[in-house]
């Protein structure tokens, strides 16, 4: 594609300015915001990836996975501020994902070990476990939040943090890892999926479209997994004290 | 307080604090073994935070508390739980069957409760056994305090702590409850203790009682003190409920 039918691509971004600016939406600030944002943004990676990939050393692709983890860390970490310690428990349940994940992936010669394949994988991967993380906090805090007497009931007839919080642990765990199923349950019926479309597009065979995509869906499914029960099983010990009290979560 | 009583628990200048306000404020008293022992005041005055210290539900900012002449601290949490227990106001359960809450309390401990048992502990509590399978969600409120009472029962413990079972009850379950309370006192041989906001309550099933005020212990000694009590406050207290 050319700068010049790019630039063209604008047209999309003056439209919703008009409604928003007809209608008092007052909307425009925030989309041209966007708008920059994005631009500037995905530039920058494209240039840095671009670089990356030229360069074809270890060194930069641990680099930028290592920028990943930060980034979706520092971002996810926000839900959870209540509980002790949940910046390092995120990017450990980021890395172990990313671990997990490319340790199949490149052990078993699935796809080449080389910074186009193991790049934009551990994007979706770490930003998958990274919104996962997100709906996981949400899903406890609020569990928790509704259910502190059968907590403290449990607590009152002799048990232990593990088995007052059990039924809460469980209900957020499978609660956040729904949406992740279910939405592969109806994937290529109403829209293709972005990587494929991206893929065909860019003139791929639909086929092998197909099968990278599949390959990140089932990937994405252990990574759900592995990110909602690791992130629950490592932040409910820090909602209770050494007396097994249930502390006030904010 | 008469002294001749052995304390069941003993409180030691007890303090406790939460977000930096001061809810219970140097308490020092004691709960006589064996015995009744109301905890009446208005409300907000930390009589639940009170019960709560009790069983390590939570731990004083300052002071001491004394279960058995031994210092709470060196229970372990688990086993003082289920020497201390306690039945929460609202009575809650656990998602499932009578049974099922029944058994709550052995199953945390990896040890299962026989219907046999069961049904013995709800006969206790003035059930019979058709309740058994009856789900939770089904129970009327009275029945549903009974359970969680029975439920209480099962640990076995040394001293019960009642918060408010009575007061969401219509006048008859009440009426049940009290005698049920009285008949588990002399079957047990339990030390309980017991809030509430029926004054009348407090005087003809409690053998003692503490008034309770902003977060203070005002007034401690036999029941009897709610006909004269001799802080003003109190007066003022019991007046205004009417005993």
């Amino acid at each position: 594609m050319t700068y010049t039918s790019l630039s063209l691509t604008l047209i999309f971004v003056l439209i919703p300015l008009l409604l928003s600016k007809t209608l008092k939406l007052g909307l425009e600030k925030d989309t041209l915001i966007a708008t920059i944002r994005s631009i500037v943004q995905l530039l920058a990676v494209g240039y840095i990836l671009k670089f990356v990939f030229d360069a074809q050393s270890y060194i930069y692709i641990f680099l930028m996975v290592t920028l990943m983890v930060i980034v979706a860390t520092l971002n996810a970490r926000k839900k959870g501020k209540g509980i002790t310690g949940i910046t390092w428990k995120i990017a450990l349940t980021l890395i172990v994902v990313e671990f997990v994940t490319q340790g199949v992936l490149l052990g078993f010669n699935i796809v080449p070990a080389t910074a186009q394949y193991i790049i934009p994988i551990s994007g979706m991967m770490i930003g998958n476990s990274m919104v996962l993380s997100v709906l996981f906090l949400n899903r406890f805090t609020s569990e928790i939040a509704s259910h502190q007497n059968e907590i403290e009931l449990i607590l009152s007839l002799g048990g232990t943090p593990k088995q007052a919080i059990h039924r809460q642990l469980m209900h957020a765990i499978k609660a956040s890892m729904i949406p992740t199923i279910e939405s592969q349950k109806t994937i290529g019926l109403v829209q293709l999926p972005g990587m494929m479309s991206g893929q065909i597009i860019g003139g791929a065979d639909p086929i092998q479209a197909v099968q990278f995509q599949l390959l990140i869906i089932f990937a994405l499914l252990t990574a759900a997994t592995l990110s909602s029960i690791m992130i629950g099983f490592l932040s409910y010990p820090a909602l209770f004290n050494e007396r097994m009290q249930l502390l006030e979560v904010k | 307080m008469n002294t001749s009583y052995e304390p069941a628990i003993h409180f030691q200048q007890v303090t406790f604090s939460s977000n930096d306000k001061m809810i219970i404020k140097s308490i020092t008293g004691s709960f006589p073994k064996g015995k009744i022992t109301t905890l009446v005041g208005p409300s907000g005055a930390g009589k639940t935070t009170l019960l709560k210290l009790c069983n390590g539900l939570s731990s004083p900012t300052d002071g001491q508390i004394l279960i058995d002449n031994q210092a709470i601290s060196t229970y372990e949490p688990t086993a003082l739980r289920r020497y201390v227990s306690m039945a929460l106001q609202a009575a809650p359960m656990i998602e499932g069957t009578v049974f099922d809450n029944l058994a709550l309390p052995r199953s945390l401990q990896g040890e299962k409760l026989t219907e046999q048992e069961a049904i013995q502990y709800l006969q206790d509590v003035g059930l019979d056994q058709s309740f058994l399978q009856r789900p939770t969600n089904k129970l009327s409120g009275g029945q549903r305090q009974k359970v969680s009472i029975a439920r209480t029962l099962i640990n076995q413990s040394s001293i019960l702590l009642l918060d408010e079972i009575t007061s969401a009850l219509d006048r008859q379950s009440v009426q049940e409850i009290e005698t049920l309370i009285a008949t588990i006192h002399k079957k047990f041989n339990v030390t309980i203790i017991w809030i509430t906001h029926n004054l009348q309550q407090a005087l003809t099933i409690g053998h003692y009682t503490w008034v309770m005020m902003d977060g203070e212990l005002i007034e401690t000694g036999e029941s009897s003190l709610l006909n004269a009590p001799k802080n003003p406050r109190v007066a003022e207290f019991v007046q205004g409920v009417n005993v």
